[in-house]
C-alpha cells in the first residue's frame, strides 16, 4: 500500500471515529447548553442503546429497523426519566452537586447492566450489511461510509431543528437566558426533558454504529467513547452544536494518525494532552463564546 | 385586573419583600418606584412566577398567580420586559419577536401583531435579520418592549425602561409607553426614574426597604414633599 493511500486509509479511520464522537458529543454540549450540566452518564446510554438494539435482534428476533427505533426510544426515555430522578430535584443545586450526582448515575447504569446482563461481553450482530465502497486504492467497509452518511444527515436534521422550528428556537432561548425564556411563556421542564430526550436518541444511534464497526458488547462500552467525546464537546466549545461537530471530527482524526505513526498505546494520552492544551490556551474552546458572567 | 396581597418574599434569611399590597384597574398605568434594592424588581419577578413568595397573593383576574407556573402565566395575558431587557442576543430581532408569541397558536394573527409592532417600532424592521445582540441599547428596550407586546398581553409590566438610556431616548420610551396603554393595555411600571415614572402614571406607589411607604396619584406624589426630597433631588 503506498504512504498515500496509507495515510487517506487512517483519514478513513478518523472520520469513522469522529462520526460517533459528533454524535455524543452533541448530547454533552445540548444539555450543557440547556440545563448548564456535564451529564457524565450520557456515555452509558450508548451502552444501553447497543444492548436494547442487541436484545431486540437476538432473542427477540425483531426486524434490524425495528430494534433500532426500539433503542432509539427506550434510550430517550431514559435520557428523560434520568434528569427527572437525578438532575432535576437538584437544579438548584450547586454545579458540584449535579457533576458528582452525574457520575453516580453513570456508575448506576454500568453496575445495573453489569447486574442484569455480567460482564462478559456479547458479540453484536452484523446489522449493516452492504458490500464495501472502493474508492481508488482504498476500499471503506459498509458500516465505516454508513456510519459518516447516517451523522451527517442527523446532525443537518438536528441543526435545522435547532434552528428553524419553535421547540428548537425556545430551547436557544433558555440557553441563552431561562429566565427570560420563561418570561416569554417557554416551559423549562419541557425544554429540558425534551433535549434530553434529543441528546440520548442521538447516543442510541452512536451507539448502534459503533456496536457496528467494534461488535462488542459489555457494561463499559460506553465510558471511553463518552469521555472522547466530552472532550470533543469541549474542544469545539462546550454549549456550541456545529462546535461539538468540529470538535468530533478533530479529536477522531487526531486519534487515528497517532495509532497509525506515532503509537497506538500512547493515542489516549495524546488525546487528553490535546484537551489540556485547549483549556490553557482557549477555555471556551474552538467556536465556543467568551460569555461574560453576568454582574 | 391586578391585586397584590400581603406579599411577602425571601432569598434565604433575607426578607426582601416585607408584606406589599396594591392593586392595578383596568387601563391604568401604575408606577412602582424606590431606590436601589427596595426590592422592586423581586416584587416583578414574584408577579411573572419567576420567584415564588413566602406567602401572600398575587390575583390576575380571578387567577392566583403565586400557584400557576411562569409559563401559564403568559397564557393569562401579563407578559413582562425584565430588567436590562434580556433580549436574546444570538437570535434575530425577529426571532426573539417569534419567542414573544410562544404561547400562541393562529400563525396569522401572530403575523398582524408583528406588522404592528412594526408599524410603531420602523427601527426594528429595518434591523428585523440582524442579531439582536448588534442592537444599540435603545433599540434593544424597543425589541424587548415589542418581544412582550407579541404576547398581546391584557397588562404589561416593565422593569427600569428608561435603564442605561439617553435622556432622549428615555424621553420616546415613555411616550410609547404611553402610547400602549392608550391602545388598551394596563401598564405596570417599576422605575428609579421617578420624575418619568411619576409625569405619565395615573396612579404610583413608592416602595422603600420591602414596604410600601406612600401612594397616590401620580400628581400628588410628584408634589409630595417627601418624594421631592428623596427621588426628585430637592
Amino acid at each position: 500500500m503506498s504512504e498515500v493511500s496509507q495515510f487517506l486509509m487512517q483519514l478513513v479511520n478518523g472520520i469513522n471515529a469522529g462520526s460517533i464522537y459528533a454524535l455524543i458529543a452533541l448530547g454533552y454540549t445540548m444539555v450543557y447548553g440547556i440545563a448548564k450540566l456535564i451529564n457524565f452518564a450520557h456515555g452509558d446510554i450508548i451502552m444501553v442503546g447497543a444492548y436494547i438494539c442487541l436484545f431486540a435482534i437476538s432473542s427477540f428476533n425483531l426486524p434490524i429497523w425495528l430494534a433500532i427505533i426500539l433503542s432509539i426510544i427506550v434510550c430517550a426515555l431514559l435520557g428523560i426519566v434520568v434528569e427527572k430522578i437525578a438532575y432535576k430535584p437538584l437544579r438548584s443545586a450547586s454545579r458540584i452537586s449535579l457533576l458528582i450526582t452525574a457520575i453516580g448515575v453513570s456508575y448506576f447504569l454500568q453496575s445495573l447492566f453489569q447486574l442484569l446482563f455480567s460482564a462478559n461481553p456479547r458479540p453484536f450482530p452484523t446489522i449493516i450489511n452492504l458490500p464495501a465502497l472502493s474508492i481508488g486504492s482504498i476500499s471503506i467497509s459498509a458500516p465505516y461510509y454508513i456510519t459518516f452518511i447516517v451523522s451527517v444527515i442527523l446532525m443537518s436534521i438536528l441543526h435545522l431543528f435547532v434552528q428553524k422550528t419553535k421547540i428548537g428556537k425556545a430551547m436557544r432561548a433558555v440557553s441563552e437566558d431561562s429566565q427570560a425564556a420563561q418570561l416569554m411563556g417557554i416551559n423549562i421542564d419541557k425544554t429540558i426533558s425534551i433535549t434530553f430526550a434529543i441528546g440520548s436518541a442521538l447516543a442510541a444511534v452512536a451507539g448502534i454504529l459503533y456496536c457496528s464497526s467494534y461488535p462488542m458488547v459489555n457494561p463499559y462500552l460506553g465510558s471511553l467513547p463518552g469521555i472522547k467525546a466530552f472532550i470533543a464537546a469541549v474542544l469545539g466549545g462546550i454549549g456550541s452544536i456545529p462546535g461539538a461537530v468540529l470538535g468530533g471530527f478533530i479529536l477522531g482524526i487526531i486519534e487515528a494518525l497517532t495509532k497509525a505513526y506515532i503509537s497506538s498505546q500512547l493515542s489516549d494520552a495524546i488525546v487528553f494532552t490535546v484537551l489540556i492544551i485547549m483549556l490553557v490556551f482557549k477555555p471556551s474552546g474552538i467556536l465556543g463564546k467568551n460569555v461574560k458572567e453576568k454582574v | 385586573m391586578l391585586k397584590i396581597q400581603d406579599l411577602k418574599v425571601s432569598y434565604g434569611m433575607i426578607e426582601a419583600i416585607q408584606g406589599v399590597s396594591f392593586e392595578i384597574n383596568d387601563g391604568e398605568i401604575v408606577a412602582l418606584i424606590g431606590a436601589n434594592g427596595a426590592g422592586k424588581t423581586t416584587i416583578m419577578h414574584t408577579i411573572s412566577g419567576l420567584l415564588k413568595p413566602q406567602s401572600g397573593t398575587i390575583y390576575l383576574d380571578d387567577v392566583d398567580l403565586t400557584k400557576t407556573p411562569a409559563d401559564k402565566i403568559v397564557k393569562l395575558g401579563l407578559a413582562q420586559v425584565p430588567e436590562r431587557r434580556r433580549v436574546f442576543s444570538q437570535q434575530t430581532v425577529e426571532e426573539n419577536l417569534e419567542l414573544g408569541a410562544y404561547t400562541r397558536k393562529d400563525a396569522k394573527e401572530i403575523s398582524e401583531t408583528m406588522e404592528k409592532i412594526y408599524t410603531s417600532f420602523p427601527r426594528l424592521k429595518e434591523r428585523r435579520k440582524q442579531l439582536a445582540g448588534t442592537l444599540s441599547g435603545g433599540e434593544q428596550q424597543m425589541l424587548a418592549m415589542g418581544r412582550a407586546l407579541m404576547a398581546k398581553p391584557k397588562i404589561l409590566l416593565l422593569d427600569e425602561p428608561s435603564m442605561g438610556l439617553s435622556p432622549l431616548l428615555v424621553k420616546e420610551i415613555f411616550h410609547i409607553i404611553k402610547e400602549i396603554n392608550n391602545n388598551g393595555t394596563t401598564v405596570l411600571l417599576v422605575e428609579q426614574n421617578a420624575k418619568m415614572a411619576l409625569g405619565i402614571a395615573n396612579r404610583a406607589y413608592v416602595l422603600e426597604n420591602g414596604k410600601i411607604a406612600l401612594s397616590g396619584t401620580g400628581e400628588e406624589l410628584a408634589n409630595s414633599p417627601q418624594v421631592k426630597k428623596a427621588y426628585l433631588g430637592g
